[in-house]
């Protein structure tokens, strides 16, 4: 024990570079997810980044919303753009309305209370949504409920970008945070795991799920990342 | 107490003045009265969270709640609770770890380590520091928020207007000092309401 600390204290304090538990605050302090091992960021291409931000080139003034939090990147990439930036912390609320029950994401009044705290918005008010990973944890009633209330906030012809991560049946999957580096890369940080829904996201299921929006694409890239533009 | 003793202790040697029979009354060093006359808190300045840039700049502390509209011409740091609007319109705004603001804000500069809800007009920057929370639409030229900071609402940046009196100098401190009565509410606790 004594070897122990003496070796931890000849290395030094843990480097800046090394994220922490809070380094990047997605899912939030009352999060349940643990911090996985390997979290270093990684750095991807992101097709779905690019259609999002080509659908909006050569405009400037649009109200983009991101579900994952605020991020400097993230404000810093889209005000840049001439947008105007909007932050959810999503999973955090969802964290601290649900907690770990499940059952509960089918009960209509929580529901309605979560999507009042977390998706509070005027119709048509954004032209773009990123979700990034938000939705894939979600239980199906709660789900539906959460793409309908989306379709309500983006203006007709806007878009959606969101992430699931595998099609496989999953209990845990890891879930991240999302950092726009420029029109096409994204770095992605792992923030450690949450339970999974019970429900599969291929592209059948995705479909029926923006069923009421006008058109869903679909990007398969590497580690069974399913990226989802759908357009009101 | 206990402070004020320590600080005569160590006027008392290097004043020849002392050793006179006749003791003069010792004069108020300025900078001393304008502190008193800016902070609005029930503890000394110096039992503050220590924070050096906080020099010269009026203080709410932890104990001091304020409901109404809040003026200053010097800078500011919240630690208390404030509910109204604050307006610095040339200065910054620090709200203090243990702040909790529900007001609009308008200043030059605003740092956030506790919790703001309210809009927040920042005509030059606004930093939101790790663990602050801030729940309102923010207009600035320039944000920093850190890893961990709670934020829900919209940013707008905005240009920031080149300063036509940027070349006047600035006034002294304690010409500043006498036009700052930094709250409506020093007199009473509420104000304007």
């Amino acid at each position: 024990m004594l070897s122990e600390r003496l070796k931890s204290f000849l290395r030094g304090p843990r480097s800046s570079a090394e994220p922490g538990p809070a380094a990047n605050g997605g899912g939030g302090p009352n999060s349940s997810s643990r911090p996985g091992p390997g979290a270093a960021p990684e750095t991807r291409q992101s097709r779905g980044l690019d259609q999002f931000f080509s659908s909006f080139r050569d405009q400037t003034g649009l109200s983009i919303l991101d579900l994952g939090g605020a991020h400097q990147e993230n404000i810093n990439f889209i005000t840049s753009l001439g947008h105007k930036f909007y932050s959810e912390d999503f999973l955090r609320i969802f964290q601290e309305t649900f907690g770990e029950d499940i059952a509960d994401q089918s009960n209509p009044g929580r529901i309605h209370y979560f999507l009042r705290r977390s998706l509070e918005y005027e119709d048509d008010q954004f032209d773009g949504v990123l979700a990034w990973d938000a939705l894939e944890y979600m239980e199906p009633a709660l789900l539906a409920a959460t793409a309908d209330r989306l379709l309500r906030i983006l203006k007709p012809k806007g878009y959606l970008l969101a992430i699931f991560h595998s099609a496989e049946r999953k209990q845990i999957v890891p879930c991240y945070t999302f950092r726009i580096q420029d029109l096409r890369t994204l770095r992605v940080s792992r923030q450690g795991e949450r339970a999974a829904a019970q429900q599969l996201f291929n592209n059948r299921s995705l479909e029926k799920l923006f069923q009421k929006f006008e058109s869903v694409k679909f990007f398969l890239a590497r580690d069974s990342l399913r990226e989802v533009i759908v357009r009101k | 107490m206990s402070v004020w003793n320590k600080q005569r202790r160590e006027e008392e040697p290097s004043s020849p003045l002392n050793t006179n029979s006749i003791r003069p009354a010792p004069p108020a060093p300025p900078v001393e009265t304008k502190k008193e006359a800016t902070t609005l808190s029930s503890m000394s300045a110096g039992r503050m969270e220590p924070e050096s840039s906080r020099g010269g700049s009026a203080t709410i502390g932890k104990a001091v709640k304020i409901a109404g509209q809040i003026y200053s011409r010097e800078d500011l740091y919240v630690d208390g609770d404030v509910e109204g609007t604050i307006e610095l319109m040339e200065h910054k705004l620090t709200i203090g770890p243990n702040g909790k603001v529900h007001a609009g804000i308008k200043a030059r500069e605003v740092v956030a380590l506790g919790a703001i809800q309210g809009n927040v007009e920042a005509s030059e920057r606004i930093e939101i520091r790790k663990d602050a929370k801030l729940v309102g639409d923010i207009k600035t030229a320039r944000i920093v928020i850190e890893d961990g900071a709670y934020f829900k609402g919209s940013i707008d940046i905005v240009k920031s207007e080149p300063k036509v009196a940027a070349n006047q100098p600035r006034p002294q401190p304690a010409a500043a000092a006498a036009l700052a009565p930094v709250a409506a509410a020093a007199g009473g606790g509420d104000a304007k309401r």
